[in-house]
């Protein structure tokens, strides 16, 4: 295919880049004890969300698991939200009550956040037929793991997507490694992508290091969804740098393994891309990511100096 | 309107009555649909003919992905009625109902909910095993976040499914299978019966008996059979066992003295042992014997007749209960 408009390229590079530099930023206060949560990094798996997300709108849906901050960061939470939430505020996204694995944000679409393997992928499916029931024309879109198609709930969701054909888009974000076991050690099938066959649905394979390929895959399943077609599965190819867990010293991990995936690194990779292809100056991306460093900054800031939630508030929202 | 109807007829009323007034319900279940069958035992019966079987939807039997279609429907603002067609299936599909119905709300600080209902039916007594016929609502009960509603007769069936299609929250909804041809006084058209709103069903002074779903029919008849003997039986309807109308109990065992619970769920653990340990937290000193509780043995359900006969309670154990209690003094200590 052709290279896309340099508006979108450069809104990819962008949304990559706030992605990268949180991770970055969150790891930072971690380490220097600031702020304390289970954190799964998902450095190195920019590109897929940040390409998907600029076919959507704010009232598309976005379902995510717990590895999910560069989706809810390419949909356009806000991380000031998703910062003050981690870092226990009363301002932050969900008050406190979920954290960097529950972070919900309505108003950009942001319906779910789980920490089940494959859990979200029935309730994508719900999402969807109420778009369906209610002809709003918003498609679903729902991301997960390699290992997440391994479960149950994996076909089960598939299977019932397409015979209702529901607007929805499973997006398996393959980094090729269920917490620690290897994909082929534990998926009897040589792709992701291949399951989409046996529920009559079209399985699409694409590096998910590059935004043009994921773009592309994305915009026809977006179509398909919003035509009434019925779902797509896409397997975005892709590899997580931080582990499992923050901490996680990797040694399930083949050094070579490490090193080839270290090697395709999407963000350096896209960025000397775009210098390359003309499509910005050095100078204009390093405008870019001035002003992306400094809304973080202004992000921590706004959850620091926010009140921490009240102990008091345990027993609210159980119920209504 | 009928003056009288069973169980399947008032579930039925009520549904229809759902789906007629608003547009944002809508039920999901296996073979629930008239082509399939309107449910396995006719309860969903007429209702896709009239509202559409893109209201009615049956599903593939794949719970998990069906109840878990209810949450996200749910989440975007329906109001969907899931039913699984038995108790003992909902353990397939817990992930979404514990870990997700039951916590959205709190865990997204109140900006999503869940106002869904799931539907299921349960009960021995027709030889259908270990794996279809438990009553596992302490499951549920031990879950914050869940309601769980439990009708003994065709007006409470009616109003509570009402109230827990209008609830903003999930609601457990379980039918006893026996008592289904049960008949009793119908319900008006909207007439709603509040959850969490136990039903004072007899009045009594002596003795304060508790139950829900099944026991209900059990309870009166032995409150009728003491009346004769001189014994006062007060005779309590949960109606919902989550949450529990713990002033309803109270009051009434402050002035009886006396208490006993009775359910068809296994003894260990169950609603009983949660009315019983909060009676003795919150009126101890009225109480003139201990909390009785009456249930099924601890083992899963039998399939021959005799054996599941002896897996539940009987009549005869509901009244020795109450013997005991009124016969308790001091010296028993």
């Amino acid at each position: 295919m052709g290279k896309l408009d340099n508006s979108i390229l450069l809104s990819i590079y962008e949304k990559m880049t706030r992605i990268k530099m949180n991770d970055e930023r969150f790891i930072a206060e971690m380490n220097a004890g600031r702020i304390t949560m289970p954190y799964y990094s998902a450095r190195g798996q920019e590109c897929i969300p940040a390409s998907i997300s600029v076919l959507l709108n704010s009232e598309d849906y976005l379902v995510t698991i717990y590895r999910g901050i560069h989706d809810m960061l390419a949909k356009g939470v806000p991380a000031k939200l998703i910062w003050a939430e981690l870092a226990g505020r009363e301002t932050g996204a969900c008050k406190g009550k979920g954290g960097p694995m529950h972070i919900t944000h309505p108003a950009t679409g942001c319906m779910l956040t789980t920490g089940i393997v494959g859990a979200g992928l029935p309730i994508a499916t719900g999402l969807a037929l109420s778009s369906k029931m209610r002809g709003d024309q918003r498609v679903t879109v729902t991301n997960f793991g390699d290992g997440a198609s391994n479960i149950g709930a994996f076909h089960e969701s598939l299977n019932l997507a397409s015979v209702w054909k529901l607007p929805v888009i499973f997006v398996c974000q393959n980094n090729r490694y269920a917490e620690h076991t290897n994909f082929a050690k534990g998926t009897a099938c040589d792709s992701v992508a291949s399951r989409a066959s046996s529920y009559n649905m079209p399985g699409v394979q694409v590096d998910g290091n590059d935004p043009q390929s994921v773009y592309a895959a994305a915009k026809t399943a977006i179509e398909r969804a919003r035509a009434g077609d019925g779902p797509t599965l896409i397997e975005a190819m892709t590899f997580r740098f931080n582990g499992h867990t923050m901490g996680d010293a990797g040694g399930y991990i083949p050094e070579e393994e490490y090193k080839t995936a270290k090697e395709n690194d999407p963000y350096p990779k896209f960025r000397a891309f775009l210098e390359e292809a003309s499509v910005a100056t050095a100078e204009a991306l390093n405008e870019l990511d001035e002003a992306i460093a400094l809304e973080l900054e202004e992000a921590v800031k706004f959850a620091y100096d926010s009140p921490l939630v009240n102990a008091s508030d345990v027993l609210k929202d159980v119920f209504a | 309107m009928p003056k009288n109807e069973n169980i399947i007829s008032a579930v039925n009323r009520a549904l229809s009555y759902a789906l007629e007034n608003d547009k944002d319900v809508f039920l999901m279940g296996e073979d629930i649909a008239d082509e399939e069958g309107g449910g396995v035992l006719k309860v969903t019966h007429g209702l896709s003919s009239k509202y559409g079987a893109d209201r009615v939807l049956s599903t593939p039997i794949s719970e998990m992905a069906f109840t878990g279609a209810g949450v996200g429907a749910a989440i975007a603002g329906m109001k969907p009625v899931v039913e699984i067609m038995l108790m003992n299936f909902t353990a397939v599909c817990m992930d979404q109902i514990t870990n997700h119905a039951a916590k959205i709300r709190y865990m997204s600080g109140g900006q999503t909910n869940v106002p869904m209902v799931i539907r299921t039916m349960t009960g021995s007594g027709f030889q259908t095993g270990g794996q279809h016929s438990d009553f596992l609502e302490a499951w549920f009960c031990h879950t914050p976040g869940l309601k769980v509603v439990m009708p003994s007769n065709a007006k409470d069936a009616y109003g509570l499914l009402l109230s827990a299609i209008n609830d903003p929250d999930p609601v457990i909804y379980i039918e006893h299978s026996a008592s289904y041809w049960n008949e009793s006084e119908a319900a008006e058209d909207g007439e709603l019966v509040p959850i969490g709103k136990a039903n004072i069903v007899r009045e009594g002074s002596d003795i304060t008996l508790i139950g829900y779903s099944r026991s209900m029919v059990d309870l009166s008849m032995v409150a009728s059979k003491f009346d004769g003997d001189g014994i006062s039986c007060e005779v309590i309807d949960l109606r919902t066992v989550s949450p529990i109308d713990y002033d309803t109990i109270l009051k009434s065992v402050k002035k009886t003295g006396r208490a006993l619970i009775a359910h068809e769920a296994v003894k260990s653990f169950g609603v009983g042992a949660e009315v019983s340990a909060a009676i003795q937290e919150r009126a101890f000193k009225y109480l003139k014997a201990p909390v009785a509780r009456v249930a099924s043995k601890d083992t899963p359900v039998p399939f021959a007749k005799n054996l599941e006969s002896e897996f539940t309670y009987a009549l005869s154990d509901i009244e020795n209960a109450v013997l005991s209690c009124m016969n308790y003094a001091e010296s028993d200590k």
